[in-house]
């Protein structure tokens, strides 16, 4: 054996190394960048599709010159929508660093602050879906526990008055976290007590979240003008802005971003998480091992519940303050994407969650500054999980050796 | 004549791996070749060449003495090459002869596919070798034996002259590996010729005509039953002395560890698996339990090990009643437990070597430490259990599905060794596993039993129970029909019991005593 226990112990000093050597394989970070860029070349081949320009273009030069016009405008705008534009970027630091003026600065980040913002339900919601992966749960209802959330938080953040903020956030948001584990746990301790498959039973649970919405939002949570939307909450259950308005970002982002490291630590730091990971691995060793099933599983979907419905807590007391039918624009059924791109680990959530919001941040401003349908970018996030989800083609594209096994000899 | 088969200079390698050397090879007509080596020694991948399923760096193939290019196992056929997998590639729900016609499907008129006629075939093949297989009959109903008989219909169905069977015999109970020889000597006696891939050294001297020993992607030794020995062949593949045989000493028996009283289990289909079996092991003896797979061994030790719900009876571990326990109350009264099978069970694949050698330990002091996993103290440990129990890993941080099942085993054996035990229930430890893993592993249980500990062994191998067990319980149809010292127990008479034929003499020794 020609492993020095030095070497090794050596190798996993380092936070990250020890990442990749868990997760392994430098392909877990390949794949995944090779598949976005591969998708948006794809798309830069659809782009000039929409492009008035492109088809009414008469001559193959003309339609090549038009076409990459298109793209270059479509993606460009994209890019600034997403990130911001760094020439007003540039000029609003040497504004606020010659007069101490900030607003132009609040401005020139505004557009990375909706991609933050647009991404914060996301990595909540995915990490709901990750955490159930690893358990060997397949949580295909976040959007209806994200529901579930925001109701039970709206109302708490709505009805209940003259508590100070420290205490009626916090309520509001464990409101919204219990809703979410509810739904989700109903499922779990099926699948635990009966065997019934929790996919059947999330779905169905989905179901049950919308029409119970539609159905508080047109009496019981209704606001007294009669629009099917609730109350607004009060100002003392607000997760506060991280910045001044125009930035939206807020707290919810922060706790998401903690969160995503609290799940990574107990996933993979705690005798729990162990358990989790080892029944969602190998369910047969895990009795072997002494585990109790029933108990792991119903405990894996009520968190995976509670972090989902984290995403509606978000939405509802940093964004919208109140509850409208469309207040998700199916954050929890992309979580379930998001939770295959990122390979069900948390910092892949997360990074997967900071690109679909950077992709939906930036469509805006690709189809009111050039023209290009929004609809693209959902092509684009098709094409990315298409590309994730069979590796194969990237593999082919890219002449990348499939993964190499070592068999160390008997 | 030329041979039917020739293979020159057959050179394969994978990422970091020369699977196979220049191997050089030939096969004559009406002859078995056993190719003998352990696992990883490139066996399967020449098979896998021959077989169009690789295609090999260097070297050529020769069939009755023309060169010729196998890219696919269509071409395999074409050349007359047919090869029965070790798992078998057949349709649990289609019939035998939609199994036999699959992929070369024989219609009337170009459309409706012909029943018959290839059932006629079927029946004439069966006729000819006495492979004794009806055409009509679904493969889930049949038994492995008859299953791996269907897989050869298949291949002689395609008019195959040169038969590959990869480990035929690891899925077959004694009594169909006899079986199994019976036909494979009628399939030479009729012209065919067989290449036989194994490890196991009785059934080389048993049947094959010719040896070739492979090591390391290389051919270590070609040569004949006649000339060499099983401790020669064991030799050959190992690259060392193996000894065959273990020494043991006396048993020197405390008390009693493991008391089972008038023990009933159910199975998965809720029929009564176990039937009022009863025995007890002692401290520093090894209770083998023999039998043919099936009759209850499995239900007895998912009983014992809190898996499976005890109906009625009592269980005693270490003076415990451990009878409706938990798994984790069982080990932590002092018991050890290798599974029957180490990947559904013993193992958690996609887990590195460190976790999975603390798969039922990692809650207790020192791998957690508060609230949290105490990784440093896991892989310390990890990295002192692989060391003591000389597991071949390129590292502890490696997937465990990396490793060869040897030392898959040896995992699982030092995770279950490396704590205080005084009882070791071992379930066909060493099931697949090449001669220098099985002499390891014996020697860890044996060595178990020196310190004190009470031994469990069931196997379906009567070589292992022999050589290892003090007694010998011979279970049958969830009864145990007799126990028998091991030094008094013969061969035929533990055979006969196996198959639920008891001696009139041997029924008063009946019960619990020694």
């Amino acid at each position: 054996m020609d492993t020095s226990p030095d070497k090794t112990r050596e190798q996993k000093r380092g936070f990250f190394s020890r990442i990749a050597l868990r997760e392994g394989r430098g392909e877990a970070i390949l794949l995944p960048v090779l598949s976005v860029f591969t998708a948006l070349v794809v798309g830069a081949f659809i782009i000039p599709f929409s492009d008035p320009e492109v088809l009414a273009a008469k001559g193959f030069a003309e339609i090549l010159k038009a076409s990459w016009t298109a793209v270059r405008d479509a993606y460009s705008a994209m890019f600034t929508g997403a990130f911001g534009d760094p020439k007003l970027i540039g000029a609003a630091i040497r504004t606020w660093q010659a007069t101490g003026e900030t607003k132009d600065l609040l401005d020139a980040f505004r557009p990375a602050s909706e991609s933050l913002t647009i991404a914060t339900p996301y990595i909540f919601a995915g990490l709901g879906v990750a955490l159930g992966f690893r358990g060997g749960l397949f949580n295909i209802g976040a959007e209806g526990q994200l529901f579930a959330a925001g109701l039970a938080t709206a109302f708490v953040g709505y009805s209940i008055t003259g508590l100070p903020a420290f205490i009626h956030l916090p309520l509001a948001m464990l409101a919204g976290a219990a809703a979410g584990a509810l739904w989700a746990g109903i499922p779990g301790f099926l699948k635990a007590r009966t065997g019934a498959h929790e996919v059947i039973n999330t779905i169905m649970m989905n179901y049950i979240a919308f029409r119970l919405t539609e159905y508080l939002l047109s009496g019981p949570m209704q606001r007294p003008d009669g629009l099917p939307i609730t109350p607004e909450v009060r100002p003392t259950s607000y997760l506060p802005l991280l910045f001044e308005e125009p930035m939206r970002i807020h707290w919810g982002f922060i706790i998401a971003l903690v969160l995503a490291f609290a799940v990574y630590w107990f996933l993979w730091k705690t005798p729990l998480g162990f358990e989790i990971r080892m029944v969602g691995a190998n369910p047969n060793a895990s009795r072997y091992a002494g585990i109790r099933i029933t108990v792991i599983t119903v405990l894996t979907m009520v968190l995976s519940g509670a972090l989902a419905g984290m995403a509606g807590v978000g939405q509802i007391l940093g964004v919208d303050h109140k509850l409208v039918r469309a207040f998700s624009s199916g954050y929890g059924f992309d979580a379930i994407s998001l939770a295959l791109l990122g390979n069900s680990h948390p910092f892949g959530v997360v990074l997967a969650s900071l690109l679909f919001g950077f992709l939906r941040g930036g469509a805006a401003r690709m189809q009111s500054v050039a023209g290009t349908p929004v609809e693209l970018i959902r092509i684009i996030q098709g094409l990315v999980i298409v590309f994730v989800a069979a590796p194969e083609i990237i593999r082919t594209i890219y002449r990348i050796n499939r993964g190499r096994k070592q068999k160390s000899a008997s | 004549m030329p041979p039917v088969l020739e293979l020159r200079g057959i050179t394969k390698a994978f990422p970091g791996v020369l699977a196979n050397d220049h191997i050089d090879l030939t096969l004559n007509e009406g002859e078995v070749l056993a190719l003998l080596g352990e696992n990883g020694a490139g066996k399967t991948t020449l098979m896998n060449i021959l077989y169009g399923l690789y295609m090999p760096d260097h070297g050529e193939i020769y069939v009755r003495g023309s060169k010729v290019d196998i890219h696919s196992p269509q071409d395999a056929i074409r050349h007359g090459i047919g090869m029965v997998h070790q798992h078998f590639m057949l349709v649990p729900v289609f019939s035998v002869a939609e199994n036999v016609m699959l992929g070369s499907e024989s219609t009337r008129n170009g459309v409706v596919l012909d029943r018959e006629s290839v059932a006629k075939r079927i029946e004439e093949i069966s006729a000819r070798f006495h492979l004794n297989v009806e055409p009509h009959v679904k493969i889930e109903d049949l038994s492995v034996g008859v299953q791996q008989r269907v897989e050869i219909v298949k291949v002689l169905y395609r008019e195959a002259e040169i038969l590959i069977l990869d480990e035929p015999t690891a899925v077959l109970t004694p009594q169909e590996v006899e079986e199994f020889f019976k036909i494979v000597r009628s399939l030479v006696k009729q012209g065919k010729s067989v290449i036989f891939i194994t490890h196991k050294l009785k059934e080389v001297m048993a049947l094959a005509d010719r040896v070739v020993v492979l090591r390391n992607g290389r051919v270590t030794g070609i040569t004949t039953p006649t000339e060499a020995t099983e401790s020669s062949l064991a030799n050959l593949m190992v690259g060392r002395q193996v000894l065959l045989t273990l020494k043991r000493r006396p048993a020197a028996l405390g008390q009693s560890t493991l008391t089972v009283e008038d023990l009933f289990v159910k199975d998965d289909r809720h029929f009564m698996a176990v039937k009022g079996v009863s025995f007890d092991v002692r401290a520093g003896e090894i209770l083998g339990i023999a039998g043919v797979q099936g009759n209850g061994q499995r239900e007895l030790i998912e009983a014992l090990t809190g898996l499976r719900k005890v109906d009625s009876g009592r269980i005693t571990i270490a003076g415990r009643d451990t009878t409706h326990a938990t798994p984790r109350e069982i080990r932590e009264a002092g018991s050890a437990h290798i599974p029957e099978d180490r990947q559904k069970d013993g193992l958690v694949l996609s887990f590195p070597v460190s976790e999975n050698m603390v798969l039922n330990t990692y809650y207790e002091p020192p791998f957690t430490k508060g609230v949290s996993l105490h990784y440093e103290e896991i892989e310390r440990a990890a990295q002192e259990r692989v060391e003591a129990f000389d597991v071949r890993t390129p590292g502890i941080e490696v997937p465990v599905s990396n490793l060869s099942g040897g030392n898959q085993q040896k995992v699982i054996v030092a995770r279950e060794l490396s704590r205080p035990i005084q009882l070791l229930i071992a379930s066909q430890p060493t099931r697949g596993l090449d001669v220098g893993s099985i002499e390891y592993i014996h020697g860890q249980i044996l060595k178990k039993r020196d310190e004190g500990c009470a031994v469990l062994l069931v196997s379906s191998e009567l070589d292992e129970i022999m050589s290892l067990a003090d007694r010998i319980a011979v279970m049958y149809a969830g009864r145990i029909l007799d126990i028998l010292p091991a030094d008094r127990a013969r061969r035929e008479e533990l055979g006969l019991l196996m198959a639920g034929i008891r001696e009139p003499q041997s029924a008063a020794s009946k019960g619990t005593g020694t």
